[in-house]
């Protein structure tokens, strides 16, 4: 918008208190709200053009003033005139809404990731520094932070009108939105996509924080574990060491490092690895073979939760070396055989077991 | 203010004796006829049923969210009142509306045709849509259903514990009344059309139902498998839309809203069709740009079937794929715009009426201008992520459904009211009544919008505190809205014993319908008319009228 900030601050607080638009506290929000501005500034003057053809020609045309009416054809310039001038401004929207929508969904590299697990009826948000939140979510402005969503029943939406952002939340894969915040305070986070019976309860706060204040938080709120640390805990206690543990004679490939890299399956079609495959890759093996590999590896389906996939995604994530895996491999041997599921162990209490194990 | 309506002299004037209502007498020939016609009626009454059901649904809703608290009823009883709010007004009046009742009525005749061409496959379709109704009621009274008209999985097939199978199955079974229905429209446009009768010469209410026809053979049997899937997902789990089975619950979602997209224009095309009518009636003038209008029809149908995932933009579609179906919404969007602006020059240098059905047809050009303009909001991919899935988007497609569709159904009632009966509705109560349902409508709806900019999710049965004000104006909007549905319920069926005999043609208008009796002989011609006219031809109608004077006098 070629817009003075100046003119533009004072129109944003005019509609901010006249509760027309919800509070900007992100950096994508302006941007948003100018186009809106504009599409709402076209439709106005589309609508008003059409209510006074309507009315002037009602007032001109009425039967007591014009008794008999003048048959027209039609006329090709109009119609080319209303065809063209509508599509073109369209397609100015479409274009300036496209920039948008990359924009939104197109994380920046350095960002911050938060996971985001959505269930019937609760937002649970996982740092990386291993803080657990629910129903609310603690960021700092003036960093990116992304947001990984997924969900572990049906869709949900998360959605926070102050920042013009949402995403849906979908059952078995991630999605990513980001955001960087500019102004601390409390916002609404709403589920936007009905989920059910307390739909109307899955809400929340956003607490945007200055970088201080926000240190304070991560410091009193920390768990003591991050989240890879739980993937390694994880990692040791699902027994994935066993072959994935970087040795030349592994069962399974090697996992430093595998993060970002580009992988030949025994299909020999590539692929990606990114959090999306290594999810996939745990719960359904036999779809993601590395090649020269054997199919051997077991599923994982309904053994680990959203949370422990997550771990280990962190976990495989930061992997840079076999020497932590092998550490791992070390102490489990030491410790006497794990039972495949840990019951007991989701409900915090401060022991060397991970969290994440799907509950029996 | 002068008005064209000319209705012959009330002391002499009698309704026909033989009409296709005193045609044959008794239940059985209603229940057993094959007239289009008295389908037609049978028609109107039942949506005009289901209408006021899923009114009363609304009225509720509207009660709850007088308030932040869900403090009327339970957030599961709400969730099954809009649930169910939706499936009616959708399945049971919008797709229906004009199209079983006006279109069934007046395209036979309009062609020049006795009938429509397969007039037991039009009875059939009735019974499916009653049997498709008695379903849904059943479910609703059993207990309800609770997953949204949408049906979204897996919240359709593995969490919801409610009826999700009987109302599946109602739809899966109205559906097909939905699809007898295009088919006879189709095959009765191509096949039986009056000598001379050109495609050029048709109505653009037939265009208009012409391309709606098209969309409900295509898109509809897409949501019939659809709905066929989640209920063997529901009964024998076979995990097309199961993650946990590889199955992809987005794929539904594509499935679903290939044919919920086409299904709008399913719904406003014809509404559109009777805009058309009426405009032109009442300006005493051929619609502006004839061919535009009737091809923007067509365009509508084409461009229609593939936009379907703009429904989808924040749910992990491909950025791309975003791309491609933004710019495909906006060529979607110019089609109405080009119909709204001939209809408006439709205007100049005619010679203005404001009856009742012209009133109405000015409500559906406002709201439906506003109605589409926000469709665009939606449509434009960086602004549809902050306004989509709140009440932005129920303002949306109320205004185009109700603001549009229902003023142009309205409209349309009261246009051909008196060739349907034989008699006129009361003018001033009516056009009170469409005064009424426009303040209503925006008092009720215009809030919406406002909320979902602020961020106000849909299908909420509590909401935050700040959100009351413009909550309790939408409720006190509604209200008046229920006062302006009902008074034509009241003075129609008064009309039907003390209306003024209407005559032949009481608008002066030159359709095909308006040349014969009303109310119609059950075979609508006592010969097959051949069509020497041009369509909306005024100057024809008034050598006809100085022929009979001639004549006469």
């Amino acid at each position: 918008m070629g817009l003075s900030p100046v003119l533009w601050q004072f129109l944003v607080k005019w509609m901010v208190n006249f509760a027309i638009i919800p509070p900007e506290a992100s950096k994508i929000a302006s941007q948003v709200d100018a186009l809106l501005v504009f599409m709402t500034l076209v439709s106005l003057v589309g609508l008003v053009l059409v209510g006074l053809l309507v009315t002037a020609f009602s007032i001109l045309y009425r039967r007591d003033r014009n008794p008999v009416a003048t048959q027209i054809e039609g006329s090709t310039l109009l119609e080319a005139t209303w065809t063209i001038i509508p599509l073109g401004l369209f397609l100015v929207m479409f274009v300036w809404g496209s920039v948008l929508y990359f924009r939104i969904y197109t994380p920046p590299p350095n960002a911050m990731n938060i996971y985001v697990v959505g269930k019937q009826w609760m937002w649970k948000a996982e740092h990386p520094g291993g803080q657990h939140e629910i129903n609310s979510l603690h960021i700092p402005i003036g960093k990116p932070i992304q947001l990984t969503l997924i969900s572990q029943d049906v869709f949900h939406s998360f959605s926070i009108p102050a920042f013009r952002v949402k995403r849906e939340a979908i059952p078995g894969r991630y999605t990513t939105v980001w955001f960087e915040a500019t102004t601390p305070g409390t916002y609404h986070l709403f589920c936007t996509q009905y989920c059910g019976t307390q739909h109307s309860g899955m809400i929340g706060d956003i607490v945007v924080l200055t970088p201080e204040n926000y240190k304070k938080w991560l410091d009193s709120s920390t768990s003591g574990v991050s989240l890879a640390q739980n993937g390694e805990r994880l990692f040791a206690s699902l027994s994935c060491n066993a072959c994935h543990n970087g040795q030349p004679d592994s069962r399974g490939p090697s996992l430093a490092n595998v993060y970002g890299s580009r992988l030949t399956l025994a299909s020999g079609s590539p692929v990606l690895v990114d959090e999306a495959y290594l999810r996939q890759a745990i719960l359904n093996p036999s779809a993601h073979i590395t090649q020269g590999y054997a199919p051997i590896m077991p599923t994982y389906q309904g053994q680990v939760s959203e949370e422990g996939l997550i771990s280990l995604v962190e976990y495989i994530k930061n992997l840079s070396s076999n020497y932590r895996v092998q550490q791992t491999l070390n102490t489990t041997e030491l410790l006497p055989e794990q039972p495949d599921k840990v019951p007991g162990k989701t409900n915090g209490a401060p022991s060397a077991g991970a969290q994440g194990v799907a509950k029996p | 203010m002068s008005t064209i309506v000319s209705l012959p002299d009330q002391s002499t004037a009698r309704v026909p004796k033989r009409n296709y209502l005193t045609n044959e007498n008794g239940l059985l020939s209603w229940l057993l006829t094959g007239d289009h016609k008295r389908i037609a009626i049978l028609y109107l009454i039942s949506i005009t049923f289901f209408f006021f059901i899923g009114g009363a649904l609304a009225g509720v809703i509207r009660l709850e969210l007088l308030t932040p608290q869900s403090d009327l009823m339970a957030a599961d009883t709400y969730n099954k009142v809009f649930t169910m709010h939706g499936v009616v007004m959708i399945f049971l009046f919008l797709v229906p509306s004009v199209p079983a009742t006006l279109g069934n009525f007046l395209i036979p005749i309009m062609i020049g045709a006795k009938d429509l061409a397969f007039p037991k496959i039009n009875l059939l379709s009735w019974y499916l849509y009653l049997a498709g109704g008695a379903m849904t009621l059943a479910a609703m009274i059993t207990g309800g259903v609770d997953t949204g008209w949408t049906f979204t999985t897996p919240m359709s097939t593995h969490f919801s514990n409610t009826n999700v199978i009987t109302t599946g199955l109602a739809i899966f079974v109205a559906g097909f009344s939905s699809i007898f229905t295009g088919l006879n429209f189709i095959v009765t446009v191509h096949r039986m059309r009056a000598p001379g009768m050109t495609w050029f010469k048709l109505p653009l209410f037939v265009w208009a139902h012409y391309a709606a026809s098209i969309l409900m053979v295509l898109g509809t049997p897409v949501l019939a498998i659809t709905l066929v899937l989640v209920v063997l997902e529901r009964t024998i789990g076979i995990g097309v839309f199961d993650p946990t089975k590889g199955g992809d619950p987005i794929l539904f979602q594509h499935l679903f809203w290939f044919y919920s997209h086409p299904a709008v224009y399913i719904m406003i095309l014809p509404g559109m069709g009777v805009i058309s009518e009426v405009i032109s009636t009442f300006s005493r003038k051929r619609v502006f740009g004839y061919t535009a209008v009737a091809f923007s029809s067509v365009a509508i149908a084409v461009f229609g079937f593939f936009v379907w995932a703009h429904h989808m933009f924040i749910m992990g579609v491909s950025n791309y794929a975003v791309l491609v179906f933004s710019l495909l919404t906006m060529l979607v969007a110019v089609p109405s715009a080009i119909k709204i602006f001939n209809w408006a020059f439709t205007l100049y240098k005619g010679s203005i009426t404001f009856e009742t059905p012209m009133l109405y047809a000015f409500g559906f050009m406002g709201l439906f201008t506003i109605g589409g303009l926000t469709g665009v909001f939606l449509g434009t991919s960086g602004t549809d992520i902050h306004l989509t899935e709140t009440y932005f988007i129920v303002a949306h497609f109320h205004f185009v459904m109700v603001g549009g569709m229902l003023m142009a159904f309205l409209s349309g009632i009261h246009f051909w009211w008196p060739k349907m009966t034989g008699r006129m509705y009361p003018e001033k109560i009516s056009q009170l009544a469409a005064v009424v349902t426009f303040i209503g409508f925006n008092f009720t709806f215009f809030p919406q919008f406002l909320l979902g900019m602020l961020g106000m999710p849909r299908r909420y049965a509590a909401y935050p505190a700040e959100f009351q004000v413009l909550n309790v104006f939408s409720t006190a909007g509604a209200s008046i809205l229920g006062v302006g549905y009902l008074l034509p319920m009241i003075y129609l069926v008064w009309s039907l014993k003390y209306g003024a005999i209407a005559g032949a043609n009481p608008w002066q208008a030159t359709g095909l319908e308006w040349q014969i009796q009303s109310p119609p002989l059950t075979e609508n011609f006592t010969t097959i008319p051949v069509v020497t006219q041009d369509v909306y031809d005024y100057e024809w109608l008034e050598r006809q009228k100085e022929h009979e004077v001639t004549h006469v006098g």
